[in-house]
């Protein structure tokens, strides 16, 4: 963008700092700092900072992280999914009727379910490019179509909304671990022998350092960032998703395939999605009819937090990745610091608020728009 | 950025009243107790709950702290038992809605030593197994029992259990205590209804006119309740049979008042939140506790009672 200054001797001069300022994410760094500030003064004591406090915000944020990198992204190519959260709920429930009732090994029940799950999420993308109906409405009734099967399908075969069991069916599944497992432990151990982060006082884990390990959630969150990132940034078909977003038609007129990147991208936040609810499975080994409630618009909140535009075709993945951030930080800090749990939600509001607002200030001042 | 830092500290200045909610101020504010409940925010069930812990706060001088998910995910519970666990509180008072996923976050706490007491949901074997100190709730067989014999005492010989809930074991637990609290045994009494009002009214029309020995019914909540209070209106049989319903809600109060039901079943979850604050502040200050689990309920409410049920209706009650 800034290459055209390149000739003008005048505005080459300032483009270094125009180019700090034309981040997207820029209103997610200064966001990130300013809570992290806020929370070391209201709460530093409150081991929000220890290794346990730490790891506690650290797997909030990384699910959000999680599922915002496929709404960025979606959201970037300009359309919305409204389903993400039916979606969470839905993708456990399969993997507990294909792994605990159907007693399917656990790899492919997983596989399975992320075969049926992607497609749903194609199915979505179909209708939305076919009909040409806004995604709002398309992904609204997939929020309660899939909610209702969560329900109804374990309902029907088990008489019951929540299946448990599945950690046991997961013991050894090469997949199951990819998923549910830690990784990193000797160092946690040597970590917690030195003395430098808690460890168990008693208990048949006594001598066990408090946090024993990162659990693949982070690690899952780190990769699709990494990947969502490169993919935006790096290739044609960033490109082609900033273009699809932009101006769909100009896109289309110049060649951009953009059916075709808009149907993969709902096809990618429904990967998210599963992978959220396949490591969250697999870490608490039961699935429930009621998960994942709301978690489209907490995944929608985190990307416009990170700079995005609800519009399209403007937004950063790494922005989003600060904004889930900014938003699992917030959301547990608020714990630690004390605060009524109730004021949750206006918290969440003012933030949300503070954040748009910052963000829209950013980008008028690189655009020069009124 | 301006605007940012504008809106930080306006949260920050709004928070300034909440934060640590009550140290309070008479200097025994060393403890601190955090209650996490599997209820979502529209919940008003357990606003209860929360006067409870804050009037057992008051009272004993410790600071106490309400927390739920907000959407009620239980999945999001267990991060926050993580992060009460994380935040290092004398104790931690939390429900077993779901053993699976609660097991672990519950016991990594307790291995980290503090303390865990159980209420509302959950079995005492269950709170056993996690190694919390207690249970403080109301088993649900033992209530039945305890109103079964109530009933014998009253002149119940033979009974229908109207059960909405089918499905979920615990709730079908208090017809089965009913029955051998009168000492007779369950056979068919207890009754599949559904949960639509007018097919179990119709359910209970029809099985009290095949039955018409049947002296007492039995409704397990609001749900089977309030259809059978109309049911017995409508055959005449209101407040000539004997009948008796767990927990409380406006209908059951009016018929309560109205003499058709003799006694409602409160579970009391005032103490259930009460109870485990005192307990532990006890606990940790004295090192005693009680030999064994509390049971809350049943208790019971009759036309006597009513009084102070809808003075405190929603705040204590």
């Amino acid at each position: 963008m800034a290459d055209t200054s390149q000739t003008d001797e005048r505005v080459k001069e300032i483009s270094a700092f125009r180019k700090a300022m034309i981040r997207p994410e820029l209103g997610g760094i200064v966001g990130t700092v300013a809570v992290f500030t806020l929370f070391a003064l209201f709460a530093f004591d409150s081991g929000m900072f220890q290794a346990q406090g730490v790891m506690n915000w650290s797997i909030v944020s990384a699910q959000f992280m999680i599922i915002a990198v496929g709404a960025c992204l979606l959201m970037i190519a300009g359309e919305f999914d409204l389903s993400v959260g039916s979606m969470i709920g839905f993708a456990g429930m399969m993997i507990a009727v294909f792994g605990v009732v159907l007693a399917w090994p656990m790899w492919i029940a997983i596989i399975m379910t992320f075969v049926i799950c992607c497609t749903l999420g194609a199915l979505n993308g179909w209708i939305v490019v076919r009909t040409g109906l806004p995604s709002f409405i398309v992904t609204l009734a997939f929020l309660f179509i899939l909610r209702g099967f969560t329900i109804y399908i374990p309902q029907t075969i088990e008489r019951k909304t929540i299946i448990g069991g599945i950690r046991d069916a997961a013991e050894g599944d090469w997949l199951g671990a990819i998923f549910g497992g830690k990784i990193g432990q000797p160092v946690f151990q040597w970590l917690g022998d030195a003395g430098i982060i808690g460890v168990f006082e008693r208990g048949s884990r006594a001598g066990q350092p408090v946090v024993d390990g990162i659990p693949m959630l982070i690690v899952w969150a780190i990769l699709l960032i990494i990947f969502g990132h490169v993919v935006l940034t790096k290739t044609r078909f960033g490109n082609w998703i900033f273009a699809a977003g932009g101006d769909a038609e100009a896109a289309r007129n110049s060649g951009v395939p953009v059916n075709k990147v808009k149907i993969l991208m709902f096809v990618f936040t429904a990967f998210c999605a599963t992978v959220f609810a396949t490591c969250q499975v697999m870490e608490f080994g039961s699935a429930g009819a009621d998960r994942g409630l709301l978690k489209e618009f907490e995944a929608i909140i985190a990307v416009v937090i990170g700079g995005a535009l609800l519009t399209g075709g403007y937004g950063s993945v790494l922005g989003a990745a600060l904004g889930a951030l900014i938003f699992g930080v917030v959301q547990q800090g608020l714990f630690f610091a004390g605060v009524e749990s109730s004021l949750f939600r206006v918290f969440l509001g003012v933030i949300l608020l503070a954040a748009v607002i910052l963000n829209t200030y950013i980008r008028r001042i690189i655009t020069g728009e009124r | 950025m301006k605007t940012f830092f504008k809106g930080l500290a306006v949260a920050a200045v709004a928070a300034m009243p909440f934060t640590t909610t009550s140290a309070s101020a008479d200097g025994h504010g060393d403890l601190s107790y955090v209650l996490v409940s599997h209820a979502p925010d529209s919940d008003t069930w357990w606003n209860t709950i929360k006067n409870g812990i804050a009037l057992a706060g008051e009272q004993v001088g410790v600071s106490v702290e309400y927390r739920n998910p907000p959407t009620g995910d239980i999945a999001d519970m267990a991060r926050i038992i993580d992060q009460a666990a994380a935040s290092g509180p004398d104790g931690i008072i939390t429900t077993l809605a779901d053993f699976d996923v609660l097991k672990g976050p519950i016991m990594n706490a307790v291995d980290q030593g503090i303390d865990v007491i159980i209420m509302n949901t959950g079995t005492p074997e269950q709170a056993r197994e996690v190694g919390a100190l207690m249970y403080v709730g109301q088993p649900e067989y033992d209530a039945g029992f305890a109103a079964g014999q109530r009933a014998k005492g009253e002149g119940v010989t033979k009974f229908l259990c109207v059960n909405h809930a089918i499905q979920q074991p615990t709730v079908g637990e208090r017809c089965r205590g009913y029955a051998d609290g009168l000492g007779i045994d369950l056979g068919d009494a207890m009754m599949d209804s559904g949960t639509d009002p007018s097919e179990i009214k119709n359910k209970v029309l029809a099985y009290l006119s095949a039955n018409t020995d049947v002296d007492g019914i039995l409704t397990l909540g609001p749900v089977s309740a309030d259809p059978t209070i109309a049911a017995l209106q409508e055959n005449g049989m209101a407040g000539d049979i004997h009948f008796g319903t767990f927990d409380l809600g406006e209908e059951i109060v009016k018929g309560i008042k109205g003499d058709i039901i003799k006694w409602g079943i409160d579970q009391q979850p005032f103490l259930q939140a009460y109870m485990p604050v005192v307990i532990l502040a006890n606990w940790d200050r004295y090192g005693v506790l009680p030999g064994n689990n509390i049971n809350s309920g049943p208790g019971f409410v009759t036309k006597d009672g009513l009084a102070k049920v809808e003075e405190f209706a929603g705040e204590y009650r």
